[in-house]
């Protein structure tokens, strides 16, 4: 059978997209090879690891287990979009001044699994940022200062 | 991945009419990627049914709850209707995967992927809940202890969608536990356990009813007859809860894979039966 492909409309950090897809397409190879937007990562490629995590009308997901068809319509919120310009967001910024980063393959996941957490609960405890990032895995560098950096930016905002 | 052809109905009508026996449905995806990916289903139509807005709802029927199919495990958890009321669903429900997870994966995908570490099934089989499904001829109910034939195997017909789960009201003096272990956060039930638990309503040590279910220690979740009837009519004490973990260490009938060997998994059936018991009932007598 020819590969059937779908058209979609996809608003991603505010811009309207229409492209032609696989059906087969996961929304995390759109995002990265159709759009080119490769600050969202494939760790697993399993829904284990939170490396390609993006905010789907609102709500954290993971980009390697949703076909692109499935965002038709949808709001697409990813690592690109949280700075303005040059101007870096307070996620960004508290989590290089925390040293929240080391090898960096977590790190736009973290950012969008705080953003998350934050537009829903602006000033969460320690524990609810725990929480909030439960999802996504560092191997490099320890949690501790991942949250340090979600508080601090939740303090800024 | 094997092509097939994306199509997302906006009714329920327009869905069955599309679910050929080439067809499978989409809910969340978190367990039907993974199939496609590794080419487990032959499937070439696949029917999203997240376009069906009545399906998501969640409730309040006829003195409990109608949970549509497509209800997101955040939502179940956060839900005011089912929290207090049905705890061992709310439990459940908030330990599915990662938060990543919990905003795709719904309570329909849940029962109708029919693994036996099924988190949400053990809670429905013990609050006595019952599946809801359509086809192009009409509607059936079947209650979820008999929704499971084996790994992956449901009572489900060919073109039939699981459209609700409908949990009966909570009588008074009764209350439901959820319990699980797991090797990491993110993996799956190495055995999880759920409890309802009824008075009398004379003599609140009494129970007057029990349903007990165990996941991820058979070909499904199942419930264990020996440890209800041990509990029924029983005064509640530690003998009695003992005996019923010893019961329903009997009736599990686990295997040895890379996740735990049987015989772990029966000493954790008897440790998560008897924790869930006295949770159950202390929830039944107001007391958690
Ligand atoms: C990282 C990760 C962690 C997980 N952790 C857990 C866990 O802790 N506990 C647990 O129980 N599960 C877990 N799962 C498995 C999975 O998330 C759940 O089983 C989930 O509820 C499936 O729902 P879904 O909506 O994603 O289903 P889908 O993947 O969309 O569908 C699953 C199956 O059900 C069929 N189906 C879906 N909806 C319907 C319907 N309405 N009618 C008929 N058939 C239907 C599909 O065709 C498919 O075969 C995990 C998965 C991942 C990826
Ligand atoms: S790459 Fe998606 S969760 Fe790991
Ligand atoms: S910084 Fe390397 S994985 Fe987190």
């Amino acid at each position: 059978m020819e590969p059937p492909r779908i058209r979609i409309t996809v608003t991603v950090n505010g811009e309207p997209y229409q492209e032609d897809v696989a059906a087969t397409r996961s929304l995390l190879d759109f995002l990265r090879n159709d759009l080119g937007l490769t600050g969202t990562k494939e760790g697993c490629g399993e829904g284990e690891c939170g490396a390609c995590s993006v905010i789907l009308d609102g709500r954290l997901v993971d980009a390697c287990l949703i076909f692109a068809a499935e965002a038709d319509g949808r709001r697409v919120e990813t690592v690109e979009g949280l700075a303005d310009g040059e101007a870096l967001h307070p996620l960004q910024g508290a989590f290089a001044t925390a040293g929240a980063a080391q090898c960096g393959y977590c790190t736009p996941g973290m950012l969008m699994a705080g953003k998350a957490l934050l537009d829903r609960n602006p000033s969460p405890t320690h524990e609810e940022v725990a929480h909030g990032i439960a999802g996504n895995l560092c191997r490099c560098t320890g949690y501790g200062t991942i949250i340090q950096a979600v508080m601090e930016a939740a303090k800024e905002s | 991945m094997r092509p097939f052809h994306y199509r997302a109905p906006r009714s329920l009508d327009e869905a069955l009419a599309l679910l050929t026996p080439q067809a499978v449905p989409l809910a969340g995806g978190t367990d039907l990627f993974l199939k496609m990916e590794r080419r487990q289903t032959q499937a070439d139509t696949v029917v999203d049914l997240k376009r069906i807005p009545e399906l998501g709802r969640i409730e309040a029927a006829d003195g409990g709850v109608r949970i549509g199919a497509l209800a997101l495990m955040d939502s179940l958890g956060a839900s005011s209707l089912i929290a207090g009321q049905y705890e061992a669903l709310t439990r459940s429900a908030r330990v599915v995967g990662s938060i990543q997870t919990r905003n795709r994966a719904t309570l329909g995908g849940n029962l109708a992927n029919a693994s036996p570490a099924a988190d949400t099934a053990t809670p429905l089989m013990a609050l006595g809940a019952s599946a809801e499904a359509a086809d192009a001829t009409g509607t059936r109910q079947v209650p979820v202890d008999q929704l499971f034939l084996g790994p992956g195997r449901t009572a489900l017909r060919d073109g039939e969608l699981l459209t609700a789960v409908l949990v009966p009201a909570l009588p008074a003096r009764a209350g439901s536990a959820f319990q699980r272990c797991v090797r990491t956060a993110m993996d799956i039930a190495l055995v999880n356990c759920a409890a309802f638990v009824r008075l009398d309503g004379d003599d609140p040590d009494t129970v007057a009813e029990a349903r007990i279910a165990l996941g991820a220690v058979g070909p499904t979740p199942l419930r264990t007859a020996s440890a209800e009837n041990c509990l029924t009519g029983a005064r509640l004490d530690e003998r009695v809860v003992e005996e019923a973990g010893e019961c329903a260490a009997s009736d599990a009938q686990p295997i040895d894979d890379v996740r735990a060997g049987a015989d772990y998994r029966r000493e954790m059936v008897r440790v998560l039966t008897r924790r869930a018991i006295w949770k159950a009932f202390r929830r039944a007598r107001g007391e958690a």
